[in-house]
C-alpha cells in the first residue's frame, strides 16, 4: 500500500463545532478497512489534538499519513506554544478557560490521553510560535 | 445484548436510533469529555447528563455503542442534530445517573 496523505483544516474559536476533522479522519480510516482499534485509537487521539487546537491556539491544521504499517498524525498550530511540556504532560493540569470547562472539557486530559492511546508521542513547542505534537500509533500486521 | 434489546429491557427513551444491532459491552458514567474518552471502553454504553453536542463527537471517536442521557436530561436540538449526522445512538432515561448505572449493571449480567 502506498501512503495516503490527508490534510485537515481545524478552524479556530468554536469549541463547539469541533471534531469534524477527526469525523472526516475515522470515516477515512474505516473506508481503508483498518482495524476498529487502530482506528478507536486514532480518532480519540486527533479530536483530543483539534479540541486543544481550538481551545489553546485558534486552530491549525492536521496532517494525516496512513502508511502500511503505522498511521502518524502532526497537529500543526501557530498557537502560544506550551511553556512547560512536562507540566502539560500531567493528567489534570489545565490551562483552559470556563468556556471550555462548561462544556465538559478542560480536565487536563488532553495530552495524556493522546499519550495513552499512541504508540509513539512527540511535542515540539516554541513559546510564542507554535506547537507540532506528533503520534503515531502501529497497525498490527 | 444489543442496543435494540437493551431499551426495552431498561424502559429507555429513543432519541436516536441509528445501530440498534450494535453489542453492549459494558457501562461507563462519567460528565468530563476528556475523561471519558481516556477511560470508557469501545462498546460500552455510557451515562451521562452533559447534553451539548459535543457529546455526539465524543461518543464517535471512543466508539461507544450508546450515550444514556440520564436524570430525565433532554439533548440539546444541537446534539440530536449532530447525533443523527454522526449515527450515534442517543437514548434517555429518567432515573438518577446511579440508579441508572445500577440497572445497567443488572440487565447486561
Amino acid at each position: 500500500m502506498e501512503t495516503i496523505r490527508l490534510v485537515y483544516p481545524v478552524e479556530g474559536g468554536d469549541l463547539i463545532e469541533a471534531g469534524e476533522a477527526s469525523s472526516k479522519m475515522k470515516l477515512t480510516l474505516k473506508k481503508l478497512g483498518l482495524p476498529q482499534d487502530v482506528i478507536r485509537r486514532a480518532s480519540i487521539c486527533m479530536y483530543e489534538g483539534e479540541i486543544n487546537m481550538v481551545i489553546h491556539a485558534d486552530g491549525g491544521q492536521a496532517e494525516v499519513e496512513v502508511e502500511m504499517d503505522q498511521i502518524v498524525i502532526r497537529m500543526i498550530d501557530s498557537g502560544p506554544g506550551i511553556p512547560d511540556v512536562e507540566q502539560a504532560m500531567q493528567e489534570g493540569y489545565s490551562t483552559a478557560g470556563s468556556t471550555a470547562r462548561e462544556l465538559g472539557f478542560g480536565a487536563g486530559m488532553g495530552l495524556p490521553n493522546m499519550k495513552r492511546y499512541s504508540d509513539e508521542m512527540t511535542i515540539d513547542t516554541e513559546v510564542g510560535k507554535g506547537t507540532t505534537v506528533t503520534i503515531k500509533i502501529k497497525i498490527p500486521q | 445484548m444489543t442496543i435494540g434489546e437493551l431499551i426495552p429491557a431498561m424502559g429507555l427513551t429513543v432519541f436516536h436510533l441509528a445501530q440498534p444491532e450494535r453489542p453492549v459491552a459494558g457501562g461507563y458514567v462519567g460528565d468530563l469529555l476528556s475523561w471519558v474518552m481516556g477511560r470508557a471502553g469501545q462498546d460500552c454504553a455510557w451515562l451521562t447528563i452533559m447534553s451539548n453536542q459535543n457529546v455526539a463527537a465524543v461518543a464517535l471517536m471512543a466508539d461507544v455503542s450508546c450515550v444514556i442521557l440520564t436524570e430525565a436530561v433532554q439533548p440539546d436540538a444541537d446534539l440530536l442534530r449532530r447525533a443523527k449526522e454522526k449515527q450515534v445512538n442517543l437514548l434517555g432515561v429518567g432515573l438518577d445517573t446511579f440508579s441508572a448505572a445500577c440497572q445497567l449493571g443488572k440487565t447486561l449480567v
